[in-house]
């Protein structure tokens, strides 16, 4: 039934945007207290979920916020995302979080605990010591060491110990859930007509507001009803989209470039499928969860790993995709974005692939420049 | 590796620190300029987390390319190099360090130093500055040298104690220790000489003498009236302290530079001739107009007695209690590396009460920050760090802003404005104090 699925999705696509601007910890005390918020890009929320309190991942505060207070806290050459989850947190917005955890990705990133642990110490607000070595030996003992740290700061916050088969059971949550979104990321890849990627943030998004075991249910609903969806045959030419990795592009920037080009892969939310394969589900989790971060993991330019150059990354990614073009984003005021950003154009210039620079802000709120940009470089790619 | 040593300079010992401290900064410079010619292993490193004294067993030449950036500014040659970059691609929202660097690798590495400086056979990446990560992966590319990166667990909240013995520490350490043992690794690979434990058990004990003699020359800048100032004397004291740390050249001066500024303290020499407030800087300097942002303050008599700049730049060892044991020396390499990066080197994420605990410490009347636009791992939040510092201390406070060697972002008028209006607040408060 074509017009009841398309309803059905609807919904479900509406539920999701609309928890899209939800930033705020939902007013109940109980459920505020019961988040932890974290700072991109990636983070083991199956610790936190097997605790029985829920992963909060901050992203920023769109271009739906009005900086009043953070721009005097904060430098004027720091990123969007920084600046706007500080507001978030002058304002009230993020009054009550349970926990408040950044990790060392990049240099602004660092600065939020600081600022957090000045205003909001409650929040108990503190690094999680992600390593930039993946490559030594010895990478996956001290990340699993510091897996347990943060088992005992939740331990401490519930007051009881998490079991080893509490966080086996988030894993077998967590695994399904990857399964799900690489489900979701298959079919933007072989159909893009039928899942578009302002529909697959949306559904990956969502499971940044909710347990997530609910999100599973809400990712098998929709993955049923895509395959049912009707779907009328367009051309547009194919490409990925890198540049998302933590600092959130406006809906309104990858509708622009949709509009255009089908995105057959991206690095949006790439946190929450960083982990690239199902974690093992038996001997111990957080080991389990360890040595996952260290051997089958994503990439991003904050994430240095000598076996995954940066340009070699985006040329598999092209050539798994069957794109034919690259749209490089960053974010302005974003060091590693914009150092990776000149060195995959140059790496795409030597290798003739085409592609398209755009520079973005998450407050940005005009669109008519860049529909421009995208419409010339979409039209170059057709008729070259 | 003797043949390949770095030339050592003569004696110091008859010179007062000014001359030597340059004279062992012109040799260092020719050392790096014939490494090659000499067939001695170059490594380039960072400032904050490097583990040189490894790199000294295995006798490299060191380059600092933090220092060739700063120099740029210092040499007025920055503009150019930084055009360079900006050409090439970078945006000019990039730290204007890494900018000189690719300017001068796009200038056939010729320093305006006169020294052609040569390509790397190892580079080392800390942690300590995310932005040291993608530098080195600029080298990657450019030199084709594959980086190492260094990670080192800073603190992970303001109140964190890297206390030896408990869990915690022993995982940090561990994991320090395991990377180094993957650096001695890649050294002994590049270099095809076998580790010699004794001869880093040597350096360190120079190290050791070194930070010692460091430490005595900081405190004594807790004197009134200050023999010296941090921000201009300081920088070149730790200019020194890096390039020879850990060898008996770098032992001799800083001997002869804690004589020197003793010595003043015995007569009572300031800096200034007039010693009035003594003030805290937080921050990096403005290398293109050092002189010019000091006398902004030594005009009214202000001296910067102490500043965050001079632990961080110098490798953090200055915190009590940093000393290497030598007797088992690649295991305290790796304790005094993590305890230097949580005590000292990643305070700038954290470092409200460390700030207001040097005011006490050399009576100072205020606190100077200095914010960069391009360094993001000094000057992100120091804007919420000053907020909390004068509500919950009560400190006078100052916030400037301009970068470490970009001129374009010097506002001579800007800047003097808002010193002279510090200082009326200082003054203010002096004679609220003195009636009271
Ligand atoms: S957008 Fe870039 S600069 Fe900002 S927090 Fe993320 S990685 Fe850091
Ligand atoms: S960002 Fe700051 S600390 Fe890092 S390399 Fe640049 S100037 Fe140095």
């Amino acid at each position: 039934m074509p017009i009841e699925t398309e309803t059905s999705l609807s919904d479900i696509l509406a539920r999701c945007h609309a928890l899209t601007h939800t930033d705020q910890i939902p007013p109940d005390e109980a459920a505020a207290e019961s988040a932890i918020g974290y700072f991109p890009v990636y983070f083991p929320e199956e610790i936190v979920h097997a605790a029985g309190l829920r992963p909060h991942a901050l992203l920023g505060g769109g271009n739906r916020i009005e900086v009043r207070y953070a721009d005097a806290r904060i430098g004027s050459f720091v990123c969007s995302i920084c600046r706007s989850t500080t507001e978030l947190g002058l304002n009230g917005s993020l009054k009550g979080l349970g926990g408040f955890f950044a990790q060392p990705i990049c240099d602004a990133a660092k600065h939020m605990a600081g600022i957090w642990g000045r205003n909001f110490p409650e929040q108990n607000p503190q690094l999680l010591a992600l390593p930039q070595n993946v490559n030594s030996p010895a990478a996956a003992r001290y990340v699993y060491d510091e897996y347990q740290r943060l088992r005992a700061v939740l331990a401490e916050k519930i007051g009881r110990n998490i079991s080893d088969e509490a966080i086996r059971a988030s894993v077998r949550v967590y695994n399904e859930n990857r399964r799900l979104q690489r489900a979701l990321y298959a079919i933007k890849r072989d159909d893009p007509a039928r899942l578009s990627t302002v529909e697959t943030y949306l559904l990956v998004r969502a499971g940044t507001r909710m347990r997530r075991e609910q999100h599973n249910a809400l990712l098998r609903d929709a993955l049923r009803l895509l395959a049912e969806r009707r779907v009328r045959p367009l051309d547009k030419p194919r490409v990925v989209f890198v540049g998302g990795f933590c600092e959130q592009p406006p809906l309104e920037m990858i509708e622009t470039i949709e509009d255009v080009c089908f995105i057959v892969d991206d690095d949006l939310l790439i946190g929450q499928r960083w982990l690239t394969e199902d974690v093992p589900e038996e001997g111990d989790p957080v080991w389990a969860l360890a040595e996952s971060y260290v051997e089958r993991s994503a990439s991003s330019p904050v994430q240095y790993d000598a076996r995954k150059p940066k340009e070699d990354v985006l040329l598999r990614m092209l050539s798994a995709a069957r794109a034919e073009a690259a749209i490089i984003a960053a974010a302005k005021f974003c060091e590693p974005g914009l150092d990776d950003q000149l060195a995959l154009s140059h790496h795409l210039d030597a290798e003739k692939v085409p592609y398209l620079v755009l520079e973005f802000e998450e407050k940005m709120t005009s669109f008519e420049q860049m529909a421009m940009q995208v419409e010339t470089f979409a039209e170059s790619l057709l008729f070259d | 590796m003797a043949s390949t040593a770095s030339p050592a300079p003569t004696a110091a010992r008859s010179l007062d620190a000014r001359t030597a401290g340059q004279r062992l900064v012109n040799q260092w410079l020719a050392n790096i300029h014939t490494a090659r010619e000499r067939g001695q292993p170059v490594a380039y490193i960072f400032v904050m987390g490097n583990a040189i004294e490894i790199l000294r067993a295995f006798g490299f030449e060191l380059v600092f390319p933090e220092i060739n950036s700063l120099q740029t500014g210092v040499r007025k040659a920055a503009p150019d190099f930084l055009a360079k970059a900006e050409d090439f691609g970078f945006s000019p929202d990039v730290c204007s360090y890494v900018k000189a660097d690719v300017g001068l690798m796009l200038s056939d590495l010729q320093h305006p130093s006169g020294t052609r400086m040569p390509k790397p056979d190892l580079a080392i990446a800390s942690s300590m500055c995310n932005v040291y990560i993608k530098w080195a992966e600029i080298w990657e590319r450019h030199f084709g040298t594959p980086a190492f990166v260094l990670d080192i667990p800073g603190k992970r909240f303001a109140a964190w104690q890297p206390i030896p013995g408990t869990p915690q520490y022993e995982a940090d350490k561990r994991w320090v220790q395991g990377q180094l043992a993957d650096l001695v690794a890649r050294c002994e690979q590049i270099t095809g000489t076998k580790f010699d434990p004794d001869r880093l058990a040597e350096v360190e004990a120079s190290v050791n003498e070194m930070i010692r003699l460091w430490v005595e020359i900081l405190q004594l800048n807790q004197r009134r009236p200050a023999p010296y100032n941090s921000m201009l004397d300081g920088l070149t004291y730790i200019g020194v302290l890096n390039a020879w740390r850990g060898t008996p050249e770098g032992v001799e001066y800083m001997r002869l530079l804690r004589d020197e500024v003793a010595g003043k303290v015995a007569r009572g020499e300031g800096r200034v001739a007039n010693e009035r407030f003594r003030l805290i800087f937080s921050g990096t300097p403005c290398y293109v107009n050092l002189r010019r942002m000091v006398e902004l303050f030594e005009t009214y008599g202000g001296v910067f007695a102490a500043s965050d700049y001079l632990t961080y730049a110098a490798g953090g060892l200055d915190s009590s209690g940093l000393f290497y044991d030598p007797s088992r020396p690649l295991e305290s390499l790796a304790e005094v590396t993590t305890r230097a990066s949580q005590l000292g080197l990643s305070n700038h994420f954290f470092s409200h009460h460390t700030l207001a605990q040097q005011v006490k410490d050399y009576a100072a009347d205020g606190i100077v920050y200095h914010g960069i636009k391009s360094c993001r791992t000094v000057a992100t939040s120091m804007a919420d760090n000053r907020e909390y510092v004068t509500k919950r201390y009560g400190l006078p406070t100052l916030y400037i802003e301009s970068d470490l060697i970009d001129p374009r972002y010097w506002s001579d008028a800007q800047i003097k404005n808002r010193v002279d209006a510090f200082f009326e607040v200082l003054e203010q408060r002096r004679l609220v104090e003195g009636g009271a």
